[in-house]
């Protein structure tokens, strides 16, 4: 059932090329920052922690410090939050054969939203609240946004069309957001706060972040990756798909499931950051090729390549100052894009 | 609900039959100030005040601040959800980020001040004045606003009285500044995301005037004066003070500072030397700058304690 499609699957070379492309971003990601480091140093502080190795780095404890606790996870957490959600976005556009679908459509982002700003604004005041309720409050949102997308806009999924789902994520969306305007109006001594998590944020990026979302890319991954081929099915028709003895309805659930709790997590540690989800999907399917084999597994990789060299940008431009993720990725992204879809365009 | 309950207060209180009004006899001058109509020009424009305002909205926790510290508290019959001081100041659910004209004209002001003007263009079809006051950039820019709204109060003797006032405990905070061989340096926090103050705003000024150098002067490339730090930035620049802004906004407190990842690294935290000056009196640019200033020459004061 494979052999018939190989051709358009995913090529060794492209793997290894996006692969390299990733090395190569996390490499100048960790090299780069407001704070110069030494490259020697920062090399030889990397060599010493490997094992029987014993390398005096010449950093001092701060830039020690500024390396391993501030600039590492960050980039880690770029590079995980930006590969999942290209691959919830590719998952999407897939299960909804909807090319403008975002990782935000199902309401996720709308109920993060309104989690992250009840925990802001009702939020213990007591600091010694053994952990951060934001990211919790705020995948909580996510997934109840998510839920009742999902339960509004079932009972049509076995129809001919998703389109009832994803208008069913505008309603819910649409109300969450209301909610969320709403609380935040009243508590508007909060609304700096609520702001800055909207913008999107990797500013205070730790490695508690880094191991929260850590678990539930791998999973979301491994579940999107293992119903690749299922996905280049649904691409062409619920029929077409049911004929060849695909549980459409399933298949869907599943990947929606997947892709949104991954979305959701990645939501919690770092706000909403627009853009990547549909952008990097579509760069490489004009790149490479739309079978799902390839666009899947590149977009998780390429998406982590392109936030952390975005967030890069963002703390370099006019560091020491940050500027927010969100205005990177779409400053970038989208020039980015026009010009990778005019070239395709001139080809094609 | 709550919008009719209000009106019955500001009949009630127009009658002078309950609360404030009726503890204090009519001031003599309210019918007949002489120094009235006058003009004021303030960010907005040039404001025309006919006679001397008695129901006064202020909209701005500063403004109100300085309307009380100027004796003009009485004519004030409503203020926005921010302010909260002086005690007793007639809170409303009035807000000043969203305003809502039809609310604000339910009180019958006859002076508005509020610190910015987005939202509120149509009080002039209502021929309600309004004084934008927004956030001062130096303690010169807080002065003109006592004074400005001095003359619109019809309180300018008070103004100029309290503006001396400030003055003057300024130079008395200011002679107890410790010598230091160098200047210690000092972040201010605004929120946990590092948003931070450069001496371009009145709050830096307030640290300028301690003797205190700034590490976020060196990141307004953009000019904004409130700029993001980067925090290897801030671990890197290593300050000698922490000032906290953001305790009640977003419940920071030296504990959490020094629980961030890298920032045991930091001299500040090291020496205990991270201090929680308050969101609001950090924030506003009204009576209390002096409490402000105090706070951070104490903070001082105990660092050259501990370096001793």
């Amino acid at each position: 059932m494979s052999a018939d499609i190989r051709p358009t699957g995913l090529r060794a070379s492209w793997l290894l090329l996006a692969l390299v492309v990733l090395a190569g971003a996390l490499v100048i990601g960790v090299l780069v920052g407001p704070v110069p480091l030494k490259l020697s140093g920062v090399l030889r502080e990397l060599a010493d922690r490997l094992p029987f190795v014993q390398l005096s780095s010449g950093l001092s404890e701060q830039q020690s410090a500024i390396l391993w606790q501030l600039r590492m996870p960050r980039v880690a957490l770029a590079g995980l939050v930006g590969g999942m959600l290209a691959l919830s976005g590719a998952a999407y556009q897939g299960v909804f054969r909807n090319p403008l679908a975002d990782p935000y459509l199902l309401g996720v982002a709308a109920g993060a939203g309104l989690g992250a700003t009840i925990a802001i604004a009702y939020g213990p005041a007591a600091a010694d609240w053994p952990v951060d309720p934001l990211p919790l409050a705020a995948f909580a949102g996510a997934l109840l946004g998510v839920s009742v997308t999902y339960a509004l806009g079932r009972a049509n999924l076995r129809g001919r069309t998703t389109a009832t789902l994803i208008l069913a994520g505008v309603a819910t969306a649409s109300f969450l957001t209301a909610i969320q305007t709403y609380v935040q109006q009243r508590e508007d001594d909060t609304v700096r706060q609520v702001y800055a998590w909207i913008l999107g944020q990797l500013t205070t990026a730790s490695w508690r972040e880094v191991v929260l979302i850590l678990p539930y890319l791998i999973m979301s991954s491994v579940a999107i990756l293992v119903h690749r081929r299922l996905l280049d099915m649904l691409s062409v028709g619920d029929e077409e798909a049911s004929s060849l003895g695909v549980n459409t309805q399933r298949v869907r659930l599943i990947i929606v499931v997947a892709a949104s709790l991954g979305t959701a997590a990645a939501v919690a540690v770092s706000g909403l950051i627009g853009f990547v989800g549909v952008i990097v999907p579509h760069t490489v399917r004009l790149l490479f090729g739309s079978s799902y084999r390839l666009v899947v597994p590149l977009s998780i990789i390429l998406g982590g390549a392109f936030l952390v060299l975005a967030d890069l940008v963002g703390r370099t431009l006019i560091a020491p100052a940050e500027i927010p993720i969100g205005v990177i990725t779409a400053f970038l992204g989208a020039p980015f894009f026009l010009l990778i879809l005019r070239r395709s365009g001139r080809v094609a | 609900m709550g919008r009719i309950s209000a009106l019955f207060v500001c009949l009630a209180l127009t009658l002078g039959a309950c609360g404030e009004a009726s503890d204090k006899p009519a001031t003599p001058a309210a019918t007949g100030d002489e120094s009235f109509p006058v003009t004021i020009q303030a960010v907005n424009g040039d404001v025309d005040i006919p006679s001397r305002p008695e129901r006064i909205v202020s909209l701005s926790s500063t403004a109100t601040e300085m309307l009380f510290a100027i004796g003009a508290g009485d004519q004030v019959v409503a203020v926005d959800d921010q302010s909260d001081y002086p005690p007793g100041v007639p809170t409303t659910s009035l807000s000043g980020y969203e305003p809502n004209v039809e609310a604000i004209a339910e009180y019958g002001p006859d002076l508005v001040v509020a610190a910015g003007g987005s939202g509120l263009k149509s009080l002039a079809g209502l021929s309600i004045p309004l004084l934008v006051h927004p956030a001062a950039g130096t303690l010169d820019e807080a002065y003109t606003q006592f004074e400005q709204l001095g003359v619109a109060t019809g309180h300018v003797a008070e103004a100029a009285e309290e503006v001396a006032r400030i003055k003057s405990r300024i130079d008395e905070i200011v002679a107890t500044v410790p010598d230091f061989a160098e200047p210690p340096s000092f972040y201010h926090e605004l929120d946990n995301t590092y948003f931070s103050a450069t001496s371009a705003t009145f709050i830096g000024q307030i640290y300028e005037l301690a003797g205190l150098t700034n590490i976020a002067d060196k990141a307004d490339k953009a000019g904004t004066g409130y700029p993001q730090l980067s925090a290897e930035y801030i671990v890197q620049a290593d300050p000698d003070l922490i000032f906290l802004a953001d305790s009640e906004c977003c419940n920071q407190t030296p504990e959490r500072v020094a629980s961030r990842p890298g920032w045991d690294k930091i001299s500040a935290v090291r020496n205990d030397a991270v201090f929680d000056v308050g969101d609001d009196i950090a924030s506003r640019w009204g009576p209390r700058i002096v409490d402000f200033l105090q706070k951070v020459v104490d903070a001082e004061r105990e660092l050259e304690m501990a370096n001793q």
